[in-house]
């Protein structure tokens, strides 16, 4: 009797130190993946607000109109605006997917620590 | 448009308000308790929840607002998409979880955790309140304005019906009744902006590129009468251009509101709590960033298209100060019924938002301060629900007085103040009750009230109330009382009565402004307030530590991952 609850616990403490590991890992995946969010939209803005020129500048030059004129068609800026956008999904699938996969795994394995 | 009654509106619309007046009632025999009545009883999936938050998000505001700012500007409508969007992954990675795992009803349930109830609950209420208030008159006023515009109807009758429709779903329907309305307006909303997007494009070749170069074409005449003709604006369209950022600090100021405005906005944390688990909500979060994202990119479409194929004299002429783009954009590529397809989408999409808003206000009054402050948490299930409606009922007859007595006035600048309290009140408590061991009551308390009051009043010491609204825009017709206000000022000597404001009037304001000690040069206040909510919760704490809340900590940290303990399902 006595051995057993001595084995519970210490399973227990083994538990809680796998859920510490586990809860950095999560802490630390989710604050680089919020690092790079944030660096990508900061870089965005930051050009925006010190290197117009920068973004002004044409990527697709005379593209033909209805005017009959060519005209340019995008710029850096246009183009950059939308990848943030993109790469915002990127990160969120990459989460969820690492998430759904590894992580809800190995919180489920140490379900029985919610007490 | 504008003058005249839109018929085939009204009819889209009321079409749309029987289908969710149905809704209503059927949610109605579902909503009994307090869980069903904030939290939906918990039942909403991951799939449906990001729609639902996609509709909470995708505001009048944004899918009008940003449509003609980018009509109008080109290239500076994608600060806000971009910035609209960015902070969903933020959300997702470090709010979304912890909220769904340590909370009942409200995100001040998280913060008020581990720390003392009241003090929490009263400040955070406060803030909560803060961000419903300015956020509710933004969408009223912008309400009965556009109503005006896309269906004839008076300023008035519109903010009443609106107040009226949205008290309806949320005193019988609750959270049941809120999310199916923004499940099916967000499906509208994306489905109608695809639509008119695909129809936008089927006029260039289905590529983006030959439309930017359409408006990035020189010389055509951007004057000339609408017509079959596309309009022209010159490269300038494509560049950033200083109509939207007007200065390098300012940029940083509301790329920071926009970021971490969204992670403090009540009426989007509680949606988190409708959904089964921790999992759900990240699944939520994901189809939220997925359809809020592709929603923005269409806009940008839609705003080039506009400006092409409407033009900015149209889209002026039609007043709302460019927020008839969309709408405009949508008669010029498919005629009448679509236009009036699309003016009901947007009054749909006003009065969705305004239910979600006036559900979370309910939550701070009711759940927070009746049932956990004035009854320290003990009050029976029927009282709690008299609470919860009684307090939806006060916030839907303040939301229409608001409404009435800001009409005619300029509140564009109150979805920026919402977001910079959001990110200044609301998110730093949260983060730090989530990721700090030695946050404390008083740290909580003082770091929501400064980042609540900071905002307010640096925004009204800055150059949106000193100028845009004290002062006045160049070919303002001066008053009196303002000509008096500025005797003796140097370079407004010609400022009288009578007469009209100048470029240089403005230019000489500011100079004096500039001067002045009190003057706060930033529009958006964010960059200072919400790093001085996190600096003040921080220094409070650590000169005042709290054992109770250090103790609590470890419960915090294991409930934030593993859920609530299975014993005590929160019922």
């Amino acid at each position: 009797m006595n051995g057993t609850l001595k084995e519970e616990g210490k399973m227990t403490q083994d538990s809680e130190a796998r859920l510490h590991v586990v809860a950095a890992r999560r802490w630390r995946i989710a604050i680089w993946l919020s690092v790079f969010m944030l660096a990508a939209y900061y870089g965005f803005i930051l050009l925006v607000a010190f290197n117009k020129p920068l973004l002004s500048s044409i990527l697709i030059d005379n593209v033909a109109t209805a005017g009959g004129k060519a005209a340019p068609g995008l710029s850096l800026g246009i183009l950059l605006g939308a990848l943030v956008i993109v790469f915002a999904w990127v990160l969120t699938l990459i989460y969820v997917y690492w998430a759904n996969t590894k992580y809800d795994h190995e919180i489920h394995e140490l379900e029985h620590l919610r007490g | 448009m504008g003058t005249g009654t839109n018929y085939t509106a009204i009819a889209f619309f009321f079409l749309f308000v029987s289908a969710t007046l149905v809704i209503t009632y059927w949610a109605a025999k579902r909503t009994k308790t307090t869980e069903q009545f904030y939290a939906a009883g918990r039942t909403i999936t991951g799939f449906q929840n990001g729609l639902a938050l996609a509709g909470d998000y995708m505001s009048a505001a944004s899918f009008l607002g940003i449509a003609g700012l980018v009509a109008l500007n080109g290239f500076d409508g994608l600060i806000y998409s971009t910035g609209w969007l960015v902070g969903w992954p933020i959300i997702l990675f470090l709010i979304a979880e912890p909220l769904r795992n340590l909370g009942k009803y409200t995100f001040t349930d998280v913060v008020a955790y581990r720390l003392q109830q009241k003090p929490v609950r009263i400040a955070a209420a406060i803030g909560t309140l803060a961000v419903v208030l300015t956020y509710l008159i933004a969408q009223m006023v912008g309400s009965g304005t556009l109503i005006h515009l896309l269906f004839g109807v008076p300023y008035v009758y519109s903010v009443i019906i609106v107040g009226v429709v949205m008290m309806t779903y949320v005193l019988f329907g609750g959270m049941i009744a809120t999310t199916w309305v923004q499940i099916i307006k967000a499906c509208l909303l994306l489905g109608g902006a695809t639509a008119m997007a695909l129809l936008v494009l089927s006029k260039f070749g289905f590529n983006p590129v030959n439309l930017f170069a359409q408006a990035a074409q020189s010389g055509c005449d951007p004057n000339a009468a609408s017509g079959s003709q596309f309009f022209c604006y010159g490269q300038k369209v494509l560049e950033p251009g200083t109509k939207v950022v007007t200065g390098a600090w300012d940029a940083v100021s509301l790329g920071l509101a926009l970021m971490f405005g969204t992670a403090g906005l009540p009426h989007i944390l509680m949606r988190f709590y409708t959904v089964p688990n921790a999992k759900a909500a990240r699944l939520s979060v994901m189809w939220a960033t997925v359809w809020i994202g592709g929603f923005y990119l269409i806009t940008f479409i839609l705003g080039f298209g506009a400006m092409v194929l409407v033009g900015q004299k149209g889209i002026l002429a039609a007043g709302g100060g460019g927020n008839m783009a969309a709408p405009l954009l949508a008669q010029a590529v498919a005629g009448n019924v679509f236009f009036g397809f699309i003016c009901a989408v947007a009054f749909a999409t006003i009065l969705a938002v305004v239910a979600g808003l006036t559900l979370a206000g309910a939550g701070a009054l009711s759940h927070d301060l009746w049932v956990n402050v004035v009854r320290g948490g003990h009050a029976p299930q029927h009282e709690q629900m008299v609470a919860a409606r009684s307090a939806a009922v006060i916030l839907g007859v303040c939301a229409v007085i608001l409404g009435i007595i800001f009409q005619g006035q300029n509140v564009a600048y109150m979805v920026g103040l919402t977001f910079s309290i959001a990110a200044s009140a609301n998110f730093p408590a949260l983060v730090m009750s989530v990721f700090w061991k030695r946050f404390t009551t008083w740290g909580a308390v003082t770091s929501i009230l400064f980042g609540t009051f900071a905002t307010l009043l640096l925004l009204y010491l800055g150059p949106t109330i000193q100028i845009d609204l004290l002062f006045g825009k160049a070919g303002d017709v001066i008053t009196p009382a303002l000509a008096a206000k500025v005797a003796g000022i140097s370079g407004l000597e010609t400022v009288t009565a009578g007469a009209k404001l100048t470029a240089e009037h403005l230019a000489a304001y500011g100079t004096w402004l500039g001067s002045q000690w009190w003057y706060f040069p930033l529009k958006n206040p964010c960059l200072f307030t919400m790093t001085g909510a996190f600096l003040v919760g921080i220094v409070v704490s650590l000169l005042f530590s709290e054992r109770t809340a250090l103790e609590g900590f470890i419960e915090v940290e294991r409930r934030a991952l593993l859920g609530e303990p299975k014993g005590a399902a929160a019922k």
